[in-house]
């Protein structure tokens, strides 16, 4: 495959490819299928927006998204949901374990949460609706159609509010996103990946696909023959005969972040002091980046694929900062891509490269402690919600505390694998990369360890020696939802609208 | 320097007893945290034993046995199999010995449900347990030398020291390196006279152990040298026996359980470290089963001469592991501790040491395909991180000396007490001095 055109872009939904950024008026949907008939009717004749480019920019948008429940509910066979992955089928509420690794506890825990914390009622359907300014409500209404409240019941519309391309603590966001290698260009070969790239192979987000290990993600395959219906998927790439329901599909994880605004600049202000600068310098470190989104290292001048050079907010690793002078090791963005390679740093020939492999030549001996970031991916299509508040307002002791925050999603292949590890390994976990003491700043919960250890810190190296301690950070993101969810690649939305009637119609 | 050493005591459980010695078994852990022991618990109290760093109880049951058959091969049977291991300082006899000092009636009601206890002809618990002791073949220590005792003081050093430098940075400065340090020294030593320190010193090294390390040491590469003409001529028709055996070994690509593995993720993530412990089938037929203690033995060697202090090739997240055989070389069992989750040991693993995985772990049956021995195996992710679940069994009782630590902090903290005792050659060496504390 040479050109990114000869992509099947027709058969994925458009969000996979396109923030849809221009459409900054969105309706977030969740829905239980009450009527399975009506709810495939409706399906079957959904606007759902694909991944092609057009010339002129649509004006609306809309995808949609099944949890294994919504699979279920609309007639697909448990043998075919049985192929998706355990995380996905279990949910992200599903297990206590999982709680406790994604750091969903005390205030976050799900038995706490708005939606999607009792398993019992776990949301069907998110259908995700986008428009441009003040056109949502028409395109709702285009959206639903004749069959719509027949087919579902809506649960809930989640909260989204449109505030500039920011997130709600006033930073900018959404910007730094690998680059998906349509063409399958960029070899997954170990030994032509010593360092970091920010191109990803599709099979990281997409099912169907070979991945970054070059393998493909385990996804449910049909028999076409014992299933006539699944005729219409696309064939599976790797094992011959056989469907693949997956294929063009993605696990799309949502949750829903509170997030204490003004809690976080008083913080901010208390404990930085009265100067501004100050100020604005911790919240910077905090995320690894200043309010307006230039990164706190250096951009480089070495190419990284995937990344423009010109791209000033992107372009740059962490290698020139091994212990974290200029962007803190604990920043929120060097925990959720470190961007690493497969090798520490220092590989010139097959010496060194043997030496790395097994372990010596380190010039440091906190060296090495991260994993390679390909395999821990994320594309992040988040949305905010509550009104603007801006970090002048927020600091003020009568700022308004409306419930602001992040509807946080991103699409991936491999839910364990990705976002977990990025949410468990990098972000909650207090002995990041070596690190004392300190969760995510934006993200920690704070509660301490087993024995005791304390998680709330925020640790600052600098070139004098003694870090810069600030702590205790208050808890500032407070989980208030959340589910997974598989978005289907569009003819596998058509194998959903065909699908015969089961007994589980019999709620119709 | 006091070196470290491994106990491994087996049992086949008696039949019919296996639930009743589970729910024994689950009196010993907290309430708090599935799997984990009370470091006070009445029958073994893991926590009066200065010397012990890890100990866990596994039964050792396999419920896999059959994909064997995929290798043309009857299923040997297996009586499902009590397992107490630990990790310790100093020599094992005398730590067995200390346990059936304080943890007679405990440790006897335990192997109570094991096939011949009490042991007619046996003098006693001690004698018994040596009887039943199982060496691995290859063990790895994290840091050869660095013992519980010192690993609490270390810790309890660096709080001291963490706490009193956030007292005095602003008031002294930061960017005044050697005031800090003159200060936090003279910290230090009020705080050891005043009794709330110790920095215990290093004992000397035992001059058996030094005696018998460096004959290993010597005397595995003298012998390999020695036979290295004969391993020369077989080296061609290895490989081609291993090529072959690579293509024609069936692949078991088998999803596990989604219940098994939610029994082994509730043991999982409420300390920083976790227990791991996997068993299966070796490989059937002679040639797997040499190769594996050939590369056991070659493993061992790099683990005590190597790779003793602070990492396992790119692995800087285990603490101890060991590789054994068990039932006349038939199957293996591994056992380690790791820093932290599951998911992550396994990325940390494929990433970075999959050559490693495939070497010592090929063998084993349900293994994905290698080739050329280190090449693929754990690279096909999904099918690795299948089987290496599929072959976990849950730990009925874990301990660790040190929650809250990671071997990472160990090492950390260590070099802060180095940093104490050895004054540091530069200002820019106290520098890096002071940013680890
Ligand atoms: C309310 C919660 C959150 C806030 C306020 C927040 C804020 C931010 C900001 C300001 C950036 C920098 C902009 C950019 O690089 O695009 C960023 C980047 C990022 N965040 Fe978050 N974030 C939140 C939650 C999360 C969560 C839950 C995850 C994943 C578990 C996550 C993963 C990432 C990743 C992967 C990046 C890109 C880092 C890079 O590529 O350099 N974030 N976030």
């Amino acid at each position: 495959m040479k050109n990114s055109s000869d992509f099947e872009f027709d058969d994925l939904q458009g969000l996979l490819r396109f923030g849809h950024g221009k459409l900054t008026d969105t309706c977030f949907m969740l829905l239980n299928i009450v009527d399975a008939t009506a709810a495939r009717q409706w399906l079957n004749s959904a606007p759902v927006s694909n991944a092609v480019e057009t010339e002129i920019l649509p004006k609306t948008a809309l995808q949609i998204a099944f949890s294994a429940q919504g699979l279920q509910a609309i007639g697909v066979k448990d043998s075919v949901i049985e192929g998706f992955s355990d995380e996905f089928i279990t949910g992200m509420s599903g297990d206590e374990s999982r709680s406790r690794r994604l750091g969903d506890v005390d205030k976050n825990a799900p038995k706490k949460w708005l939606w999607g914390g009792n398993t019992a009622q776990i949301p069907h359907i998110l259908l995700l609706l986008y428009a441009l300014p003040s056109g949502i409500d028409s395109w709702r209404k285009t959206v639903q159609g004749k069959k719509f409240s027949k087919a579902f019941k809506v649960l809930s519309q989640l909260p989204t509010q449109y505030i500039g391309e920011i997130e709600p603590f006033g930073f900018a966001d959404g910007f730094s996103q690998p680059s998906i290698d349509w063409q399958r260009q960029q070899s997954t070969d170990p030994h032509d990946r010593n360092g970091y790239s920010n191109v990803l192979a599709v099979g990281e987000v997409l099912l169907g696909y070979p991945n970054e290990y070059g393998q493909y993600t385990a996804r449910p395959l049909i028999n076409p023959i014992a299933d006539k219906d699944a005729a219409i998927l696309p064939n599976a790439e790797d094992v011959s005969g056989l469907k693949d329901f997956g294929r063009n599909g993605s696990y799309l994880v949502l949750r829903q972040l509170d997030q204490d605004v003004p809690g976080f600049w008083q913080f901010v202000a208390k404990a930085a002091g009265s100067d501004p600068e100050k100020r604005k310098q911790l919240a910077a470190a905090m995320v690894g980046r200043n309010i307006d989104g230039k990164p706190l290292v250096s951009t480089i001048v070495e190419d990284i694929p995937g990344i423009e050079r010109t791209d000033n907010r992107n372009h740059f690793t962490y290698d020139a900062d091994p212990v974290g002078h200029e962007c803190p090791i604990g920043a929120h963005i060097r925990r959720t891509n470190p961007r690493t390679g497969d090798l520490p740093l220092g590989v010139t020939g097959f010496i060194s490269r043997l030496k790395k492999i097994l372990g010596f030549g380190e010039s440091r001996h906190d060296e090495d402690l991260v994993a390679s970031s390909r395999f821990h991916r994320l594309v992040r299509r988040a949305r905010t919600y509550g009104p603007m508040l801006t970090p002048k307002d927020a600091i003020k002791p009568d700022a308004p505390t409306d419930e602001r925050g992040l509807q946080f999603i991103c699409l991936v292949a491999n839910i364990a694998r990705q976002f977990e590890f990025v949410q468990n390994a990098w972000a909650m976990s207090s002995k990041f990369n070596g690190l004392q003491q300190e969760s995510d700043p934006l993200l920690g919960h704070r509660q301490p360890l087993m024995s005791g250890e304390v998680t709330d810190q925020f640790n600052q190296p600098t070139p004098a020696g003694p870090m810069q301690k600030t702590c205790p950070l208050p808890q500032f993101i407070t989980v208030r939802g959340g589910g997974y969810f598989f978005m289907p690649g569009l003819r596998a939305l058509k194998y959903l609208a065909t699908l015969p009637s089961q007994g589980s119609d019999s709620t119709s | 320097m006091t070196p470290q050493s491994t106990f491994m005591i087996c049992a086949p459980v008696r039949d019919g007893q296996l639930d009743s010695l589970r729910k024994l078994l689950a009196k010993m852990n907290t309430a708090k945290a599935v799997g984990h022991a009370d470091p006070a618990n009445k029958l073994v109290a893991f926590g009066r034993f200065e010397r012990l760093h890890f100990a866990r109880f596994t039964i050792i049951e396999t419920k896999i046995a059959d994909e064997i058959k995929a290798f043309g091969v009857t299923p040997r049977p297996w009586q499902s199999t009590l397992a107490f291991l630990g990790d310790c300082d100093g020599d094992k006899d005398s730590f067995l010995a200390e346990l059936v000092a304080h943890a007679e009636p405990g440790l006897t009601k335990l192997f109570s449900f094991c096939v011949g206890f009490p042991d007619a002809n046996s003098e006693g618990l001690l004698a018994w347990m040596k009887s039943h002791h199982v060496e691995p073949k290859a063990s790895y220590v994290n840091w050869i030398g660095r013992t519980v005792k010192q690993v609490h003081e270390e810790a309890a050093l660096h709080q001291s020291l963490s706490a009193y430098l956030q007292r005095i940075v602003d008031e002294v400065g930061r960017e005044n390196t050697r005031e800090l340090r003159q200060q936090l020294l003279s910290h230090v030593e009020m705080e050891k006279q005043a009794g709330r320190l110790i920095l215990t010193p290093p004992t000397p090294t035992p001059c058996v152990w030094q005696v018998c390390n460096l004959l290993h040491k010597i005397g595995i590469p003298l012998l390999l040298l020695l036979v290295s003409p004969l391993l020369l001529l077989i080296a061609p028709f290895f490989a081609i026996r291993l090529r072959m055996l690579e293509r024609s070994d069936p692949e078991l690509f088998i999803r596990p359980d989604r219940k098994h593995i939610q029994t082994l993720s509730a043991q999982e993530d409420w300390d920083v470290t976790n227990q791991y412990s996997v068993f299966g089938d070796v490989k059937p037929g002679i040639f797997r089963r040499l190769t594996f203690e050939f590369i056991l033995l070659l493993t061992h060697y790099a683990a005590r001469h190597i790779y003793n202090h602070g990492f396992l090739a790119r692995i800087k997240s285990i603490h101890f592991a060991r590789w054994v055989f068990l039932d006349n070389d038939r199957r293996a069992f591994f056992a380690s501790n790791y820093d932290g989750s599951h998911e992550s040991y396994m990325d940390d693993f494929i990433n970075k040491a999959g050559w490693g995985l495939n070497l010592t772990f090929s063998c084993a049956v349900g293994y994905p395909t290698t080739r050329w021995f280190i090449k693929e195996g754990a690279a096909r992710e999904q099918a690795f991180k299948y089987t290496q679940r599929r072959h976990q069994i849950p730990t009925e009782v874990w301990y660790k000396a040190y929650p809250d630590l990671t071997a990472t902090d160990l090492v950390r903290n260590s070099r802060i007490r180095q940093g104490v005792e050895i004054r540091p050659a530069s200002d820019a060496k106290i520098r890096e001095w002071l940013s680890l504390i």
